[in-house]
C-alpha cells in the first residue's frame, strides 16, 4: 500500500512545497508591482500635495481612498525627490521611536494605542486638536501634539513624550498622510464616517 | 553525556530564564491597560511589550537549538562537529541578549537615523533587536547549521528526520535576513516582514518542532522510526502545502491586491489540518502505549503541545482568519488571544517536554516523579487558557465597538478601551497572568530539584529510620 510507505509521503511533501513556492513566487512578482510607490494600490509619495478622502465605493462594495484637488502639506508643494526624502524620514522615525509597539499600521503592531492606517483622516484632529493647539491647519495641530503630547491630554491614556524634533514630527505627518491614501481593501471599515458618542 | 548535550542543558537554562523575564514583562504589559499613566515616560508600554515578545522569540529559539543539540548525538551516535565553536556562540548569544535588553530598558529609542537602527532599536515588531545583534543571531544560526550538517555528513547517516531538519535550517537562516532592511514603503516593508514572521512561525518553526517532537517521541515512547518519519512527511506536506499560501491571510489589508482575500482565506481555512493530524498522531501513540511512560511530565507536555497547537494555532486562528471576519477582528485583542494560545500550544509546550526528557537522562532518573510538575502543568495551562479566554472577551468587545460600530477612529479606539466588557477581560487577563506566573515558579522549582529532591527525601527517610544522615 502506497500510503504506508514513508517515501510516498516524502514525495508528497516535496511536490506540494515546490508547487506552493512557485505559486507564491508568481504572486509576489505581481503583488510587488501593485504595491510599489506609484503602483495601482500604493500612491506615489507626491500624493501628500493633494487632498485625500475615504469614501464608500458602491461598485467595489467597500471604502476606498479618494485623491482630490491640490492641498500641499504645511502650505508648500514638494517635488518627487523632496517627498521621498520626507517619507523616508517619517519611516525612520516610526522605527526609531518604536511606534509599532503601541500602535498598529494597517492593523499590524501592538494594540495599546489607536491604529494609524487612516489616522490623517481622523475627524478628531479637526474637532479636538485644532481648537486645543490653536493651530490653523490639521498638520500643524498634529505636529504640536506629537512634540508635546502631555500638553494636550485628551483621553485618560496618554502618549509619552518621545522628544520629536519639529523636522521629525513634520516627516511623520507626511508619512501618515501618504499612508492614508493606500488602497487597503476597505480596512478599516467606514473609518471616520460614524460618530461614536451615542 | 556528550558535550553537545551539556551545551543543550545550558541552552535550556538560558531559555527557562528568559521565559521568566517574558512572564514578568507580560504582567507588566497587562498592568498598563488597567492603570492609566503607569510608568509613563519612564518605561513606556512599548518597552515592556517589546521585552515580552522578544524574550518569547528568543527563549523558544534557544529551546529549539538546545533540543537539536540534545538529540543530535543520539540520532547520529557521535559528538557534534565543531562543538567548541557552538559553545562559544552560546556565550556570545547570551551576552548579546543581555546587552540588547539593557539597551531596550535604559536607552529605549534614538533619533530618526540609521545609527539608531544599528545600535538601539530597529522598531519592527518581533525583530526589534538592533542590527549589530541581528548579525549575532545570524552567526549563531550559521554555526548551528554547520554543526548539524557537518555532523550528519561525517556520520554518513542522513535519516529522514535529519534530512527534513537540514533542509528546514535553510529558510530558518535565509528568512531571518529580512530582519535587516528598513524599507520606506510600509506596504512593501510589511510584505517582506510577513515572510519572516509567517514563514518562520507558521512554516519553518512548525517543521523544526515537528522534527524535535519526532526525535522526542522515539526517545519517550520508543515509537518506531518508520511511523514518526511518515508522520513528519505528512506534516511537512500539509504545513507547507497550506501554510505557504496561508501567508495570504496577512495580505488582506496592507495594500496588496484583493485576490489575496480569497487565496489567504482559503488556505488559512486548511491550515488547521496538519495540526489536527498531530493530535491524531499523539492520541494514537498514547493509546498504543496505554499512557505508560517513565517520564510523565514530558509525556503530558507533549500531549499539551499537540492539543494546544491544534486549538491555539488551528481553531483560534481559523476563528478570526476569514477576511469577512478579519475585517473586524484584525489588530484587536482577539489577535492577542490567538497569539498567546498559538505560541504556547505550538512551541512552548514542546520545548518544556524536551527539557523534561533531557533532565531525566542527564540526572540518570529511571522515573520522573513528584507532584510539583503536576502543579506547574495545571497552573501554567489554567493560567494560559484563562488569559486566552479573557483576551477573547476583550477582543470581541473591541471588534464590535471599535471596528464594527465606531469605524476605528481615535475616539472609537478609546471608547472601546473603556467598555466594561473590555476592561473586565483585561482584569481577568492579569489575574490569570498571576496564575501562570505561579505555574512558572513551580516549574523552575521542579526543574532545579528534579532527581535531587528525591535523593534528599531518601536521605531524610534514612535519618528518620535511624540510618546515617
Amino acid at each position: 500500500m502506497y500510503a504506508a510507505d514513508p517515501a510516498f509521503w516524502r514525495a508528497g511533501a516535496i511536490s506540494s512545497t515546490a508547487v506552493m513556492l512557485v505559486v507564491l513566487g508568481l504572486l509576489t512578482v505581481d503583488s510587488l508591482a501593485t504595491i510599489r510607490a506609484g503602483g495601482t494600490n500604493v500612491p506615489a509619495y507626491t500624493v501628500i500635495n493633494q487632498q485625500i478622502g475615504y469614501e464608500f465605493d458602491a461598485e467595489a462594495h467597500r471604502y476606498r481612498p479618494v485623491i482630490g484637488a491640490e492641498q500641499p502639506l504645511f502650505g508648500r508643494a514638494v517635488n518627487a525627490e523632496e517627498a521621498e526624502a520626507l517619507i523616508r524620514k517619517g519611516k525612520l522615525l516610526i522605527q526609531s521611536r518604536n511606534c509599532i509597539n503601541c500602535h498598529t499600521f494597517f492593523g499590524n503592531g501592538a494594540y495599546y494605542a489607536p491604529d494609524l492606517t487612516k489616522a490623517w483622516l481622523d475627524p478628531a484632529w479637526q474637532q479636538m486638536w485644532i481648537p486645543m493647539t490653536q493651530a490653523t491647519t490639521r498638520e500643524e495641530a498634529i505636529v504640536a501634539f506629537l512634540m508635546h503630547p502631555e500638553k494636550y491630554p485628551t483621553w485618560s491614556r496618554q502618549m509619552p513624550n518621545l522628544n520629536l524634533t519639529e523636522e521629525e514630527a513634520k516627516a511623520l505627518v507626511a508619512y501618515l498622510k501618504w499612508m492614508s491614501a493606500v488602497e487597503t481593501n476597505g480596512f478599516p471599515i467606514h473609518f471616520g464616517h460614524i460618530q461614536t458618542n451615542r | 553525556m556528550f558535550r553537545s548535550q551539556q551545551l543543550a542543558l545550558k541552552y535550556f537554562a538560558a531559555a527557562v530564564t528568559l521565559f521568566g523575564i517574558m512572564v514578568i514583562a507580560g504582567l507588566l504589559s497587562a498592568t498598563y491597560y488597567l492603570q492609566d499613566g503607569f510608568l509613563l515616560n519612564k518605561l513606556d508600554f512599548s518597552v515592556a511589550k517589546m521585552l515580552h515578545i522578544d524574550t518569547m522569540i528568543i527563549w523558544l529559539l534557544m529551546g529549539f537549538i538546545g533540543a537539536v543539540y540534545w538529540f543530535l548525538p543520539i540520532e547520529l551516535e557521535r559528538e557534534t562537529e565543531g562543538i567548541k565553536l557552538a559553545e562559544l556562540m552560546f556565550w556570545i548569544f547570551c551576552v548579546a541578549v543581555a546587552v540588547v535588553a539593557a539597551v531596550f530598558i535604559f536607552v529605549q529609542y534614538g533619533p530618526a537615523t540609521q545609527t539608531t537602527l544599528w545600535l538601539i532599536n530597529q522598531g519592527r515588531k518581533y525583530v526589534e533587536a538592533p542590527r549589530w545583534a541581528a548579525i549575532g543571531v545570524v552567526l549563531v544560526v550559521l554555526v548551528f547549521m554547520y554543526n548539524v550538517v557537518v555532523t550528519a555528513v561525517k556520520a554518513k547517516r542522513i535519516t529522514g528526520i535529519m534530512a527534513v531538519l537540514m533542509v528546514d535550517l535553510v529558510p530558518l537562516f535565509a528568512l531571518y535576513l529580512i530582519a535587516f532592511p528598513a524599507i520606506t514603503n510600509m506596504s512593501e516593508d510589511l510584505y517582506w516582514w510577513w515572510w519572516l514572521v509567517h514563514l518562520w512561525v507558521e512554516a519553518t518553526w512548525e517543521i523544526l518542532i515537528g522534527c524535535i517532537m519526532a526525535l522526542a517521541l522515539m526517545q519517550l515512547l520508543g515509537t518506531s522510526r518508520r511511523i514518526v518519519e511518515t508522520w513528519l512527511y505528512i506534516e511537512v506536506a500539509l504545513v507547507l502545502g497550506t501554510g505557504i499560501l496561508g501567508l495570504g491571510h496577512h495580505y488582506f489589508w496592507i495594500g496588496t491586491p484583493s485576490y489575496w482575500l480569497a487565496i489567504g482565506g482559503f488556505f488559512s481555512a486548511l491550515e488547521p489540518l496538519p495540526l489536527l493530524g498531530m493530535v491524531v498522531h499523539a492520541v494514537y501513540d498514547a493509546g498504543t502505549h496505554r499512557m505508560k511512560t517513565t517520564n510523565k511530565p514530558a509525556f503530558y507536555w507533549m500531549m499539551a503541545e499537540a492539543f494546544g497547537n491544534f486549538l491555539g494555532a488551528g481553531v483560534f486562528g481559523f476563528m478570526m482568519t476569514l477576511p469577512q471576519i478579519n475585517l473586524f477582528t484584525h489588530g484587536t485583542q482577539w489577535t492577542v488571544s490567538h497569539g498567546h494560545f498559538a505560541f504556547w500550544g505550538a512551541y512552548a509546550c514542546g520545548v518544556l517536554a524536551v527539557i523534561y526528557l533531557a533532565l531525566q537522562k542527564s540526572r540518570n532518573l529511571l522515573q520522573v516523579q513528584g507532584t510539583a510538575w503536576k502543579w506547574s502543568f495545571a497552573l501554567l495551562n489554567i493560567g494560559m487558557v484563562g488569559m486566552v479566554g479573557a483576551l477573547l472577551v476583550s477582543g470581541i468587545a473591541q471588534a464590535f465597538y471599535e471596528r464594527a460600530m465606531g469605524g476605528s477612529t481615535l475616539q472609537a479606539f478609546m471608547e472601546a478601551q473603556r467598555n466594561p466588557w473590555f476592561v473586565q477581560g483585561m482584569v481577568m487577563r492579569l489575574v490569570f497572568g498571576f496564575v501562570f506566573a505561579a505555574g512558572y515558579a513551580v516549574l523552575v522549582y521542579d526543574l532545579l530539584t528534579l532527581g535531587k529532591r528525591r535523593l534528599a527525601e531518601k536521605a531524610l527517610g534514612a535519618r528518620v529510620m535511624g540510618g546515617p544522615a
